[in-house]
């Protein structure tokens, strides 16, 4: 008796998991199914099976040229990343073992950062990049993107370096390891998977960004988030365009997060239970 | 091998040379039909100027607005030609942020912009912006319910008959609704509207002392007016409705009528794309016998930013755009009926356009209709019919319409909108230095 009622509250459970996971991911299947519609199809109200044209994504191709804003995309999303764990790796690690009084003030003010509303500071922003010619250029938004996603990196490698016991640095120490080796050759090695999954968060993180990634380019920089901007229309003019638009976007980070759940996953419950 | 790695060299020196040599202007632009066919038309333009190279940056409406806003504000040189609209360019031509646009070349024929246009367009007689597409806005209305409801919708209605006509027409039991009209908040959304619809009532925004006006009785008449039609006669829901809700519901049969942008003929007589396409007669927008109409005047212009290094190559972009030559180039290539509209009287005169277009006549009458320097019955300290060419304007437009909005969804009473919205404005233009 006892079994089949844990069949059936399994069953229920799993049930409800593909309910809720079906609505989180409806509207980006309908922005797929969308793509596949023309454009007077894609207007005429809620439809799923679509006529399975190809013209959206020709058109779109045609219209903006998608590889040299996924290049971009690539390159800032990967770019910013990288540098924010240069940064934030040394960050974490002193904060995580040997923090001081005020450890906790400083996390909760590098997280304070990222309260305020983008728009708070698009003017001052604007005028330091205009000031140094980094408007539209591929490193001033790496740079970027790399300060506004920093207090997340920093955040949750420290919760990761928080689990590594401190005594196996001790004992580096203690066998001569000097400061960088410890971090290189001891404490990286053991957060290989935290930092992975720091990682792969950062990179969707940086991809999806669409505030300074629309507001501080034009064209050298654009990334993706300008090109899927570029298609929509208050007038809903162009929606099978701009749902193919977006496919096309999130098209590449959907795929590399689908195989890498686990580590997000892991990394997004690391640290939960103890 | 050495020969072809000097040739190879040689050549991509050369190719630098040319693309060092070619100038490459920056065009911002809003995404509509008409501006993504100019893009799709460029190598027109490009094979008479080689030596310019265009390149594109389309963006939303609102989105560019701020990208220009802050780009221009900050003298950020990013953009050589900007897609700005009537609101923007007398504010910004007065801060000196636009080149006046004086070589736009010999045939170019200036005199050919519809007036109501240009007048928008230019401040003290200097043209700072070229048109590329105009709209006003009139009554559509299906030809069949008007007859079932025994009426004739004549050419210049009135508000009165509006009210009647969608009391008779509105048959909620078959999903017809007499009227649709913006309730959706925002500056551009249903202020945009209503401050055109309370021109014809003789209201107006501000005294000539910039002294508030909504605590005057033709603002009461105006948005009571408003709120009892739409009550009575409009769709439900109508508070969150704007232009591409009503499109949807209009083009669906589920409206008698919709006073909207003279654009959106050419969508709502589409046989593709709605199924009361043979069935739609257009008006002018209603009046109140007061010599206004309640019609507005808008304009997607083509500017050039004073902060430019290349204001010649883009003056001659903005030159081509919005000739005579254009217009011939899209007929040409897509058809009479996918020229941008509303800028050049020259079109109008076209008998061409006219078979193609039949809402032309129409379309022109109400862009004549509209004045944007003198848009009220009593006299105002500013320009723009639908609007309030003052950059106060935006975020007081869209905190007016949120009150208004809120009215007609019955959160509020039409005296109680009309008292916040007063304080709102006199908060504003305090602040802002207007008055006391």
């Amino acid at each position: 008796m006892a079994r089949a009622v844990t069949t059936q509250h399994k069953t229920i459970a799993t049930a409800a998991a593909w309910v809720v996971a079906l609505l989180i991911f409806f509207p980006i299947l309908y922005t797929i199914i969308t793509s596949f519609k023309s454009e007077q199809e894609a207007i005429q109200g809620f439809n799923l099976i679509p006529s399975g044209t190809f013209e959206s994504y020709s058109e779109v191709q045609q219209q903006s040229g998608y590889f040299k804003f996924f290049f971009n995309s690539v390159l800032l999303s990967v770019g910013s990343t990288i540098l924010a764990l240069i940064v934030a790796i040394p960050a974490a690690w002193s904060m995580a073992f040997s923090p001081t009084k005020r450890t906790k003030d400083i996390l909760m003010w590098m997280l304070s950062t990222k309260m305020m509303p983008a728009v708070a500071v698009l003017f001052p922003i604007y005028l330091i990049f205009r000031d140094s010619g980094l408007l539209d250029s591929r490193i001033g938004l790496t740079v970027m993107l790399m300060l506004i996603n920093l207090p997340i990196v920093v955040w949750m490698l420290y919760t990761y370096f928080r689990e590594i016991p401190g005594e196996i640095l001790e004992a580096a120490r203690m066998d001569g390891a000097s400061l960088w080796n410890e971090i290189i050759y001891v404490l990286t090695p053991m957060a290989v998977p935290g930092i992975a999954s720091t990682m792969l968060l950062n990179i969707i993180l940086a991809w999806n960004e669409a505030f300074w990634t629309i507001r501080l380019t034009t064209t050298n920089a654009a990334p993706l988030t300008a090109f899927i901007s570029s298609f929509s229309s208050p007038q809903g003019l162009f929606w099978a365009k701009l749902s193919a638009a977006s496919t096309l976007a999130i098209a590449p980070i959907l795929i590399m997060g689908w195989f890498s759940q686990k580590q997000l996953v892991r990394g997004l419950t690391f640290g939960a239970v103890k | 091998m050495k020969l072809r790695t000097l040739t190879l060299g040689l050549l991509s020196a050369s190719a630098l040379a040319f693309a060092a040599h070619a100038e490459s202007i920056t065009i911002a632009t809003v995404n509509n039909g008409d501006m993504v066919r100019m893009q799709k038309l460029t190598d027109d333009f490009t094979k008479a100027n080689p030596d310019i190279q265009l390149n594109w940056v389309t963006l939303e409406e609102n989105v560019l607005r701020e990208r220009v806003t802050t780009d221009i504000a900050t003298k950020g040189g990013q953009y050589d030609v900007m897609t700005i609209g009537t609101y923007e360019v007398p504010i910004w031509a007065k801060q000196s942020w636009l080149l006046p646009l004086d070589k736009l070349g010999d045939d170019y024929d200036v005199k050919d912009i519809i007036p109501a246009i240009a007048g928008g367009l230019s401040v003290d007689g200097k043209l700072y912006a070229a048109p590329f597409y105009g709209e006003s806005s009139f009554v559509m209305y299906r030809k069949d319910l008007m007859e079932k409801a025994g009426l004739k919708m004549p050419d210049a209605p009135t508000w009165d008959f509006i009210k009647q006509a969608a009391d008779k027409m509105t048959d909620r039991a078959n999903g017809v609704n007499g009227v649709c009209l913006r309730g959706k908040a925002g500056w551009g959304e249903n202020m945009a509207f209503l401050t055109a619809m309370s021109n014809s009532f003789g209201a107006r925004w501000f005294d000539e002392n910039w002294k508030p006006q909504f605590d005057q009785p033709e603002w009461k008449k105006t948005l009571q007016f408003y709120v009892d039609l739409m009550k009575a006669d409009g769709p439900e829901g109508a508070s969150s409705n704007g232009f591409n809700e009503n499109l949807a519901l209009f083009q669906q049969g589920k409206c008698g009528m919709w006073i909207d942008a003279t654009v959106a003929a050419s969508f709502v007589s589409d046989p593709k794309a709605s199924q009361v396409a043979d069935k739609v007669g257009y008006a002018l927008a209603p009046d109140n016998g007061l010599g206004k109409r309640g019609n507005w005047l808008w304009a997607w212009s083509l500017a050039v930013p004073a902060g430019t290094q290349k204001a010649d190559a883009a003056q001659k972009f903005v030159s081509w755009a919005t000739s005579k030559h254009y217009l011939e180039l899209v007929a040409s290539k897509e058809g009479w009926a996918n020229v941008p509209p509303g800028t050049r009287s020259s079109l109008y005169a076209n008998p061409e356009y006219q078979k193609a277009a039949p809402f032309a006549k129409m379309t022109l009458d109400s862009i004549n209709a509209a004045d944007p320097t003198h848009p009220t019955v009593k006299p105002v300290p500013y320009v723009g019919v639908q609007f309030v060419a003052i950059p106060e304007f935006q975020g007081l437009g869209t905190t007016v319409g949120q009150l208004f909005s809120a009215a007609l969804a019955g959160q509020s009473s039409v005296d109680d909108a009309l008292k916040q919205a007063q304080d709102a404005a006199t908060a504003t233009m305090t602040e802002g230095g207007y008055i006391k």
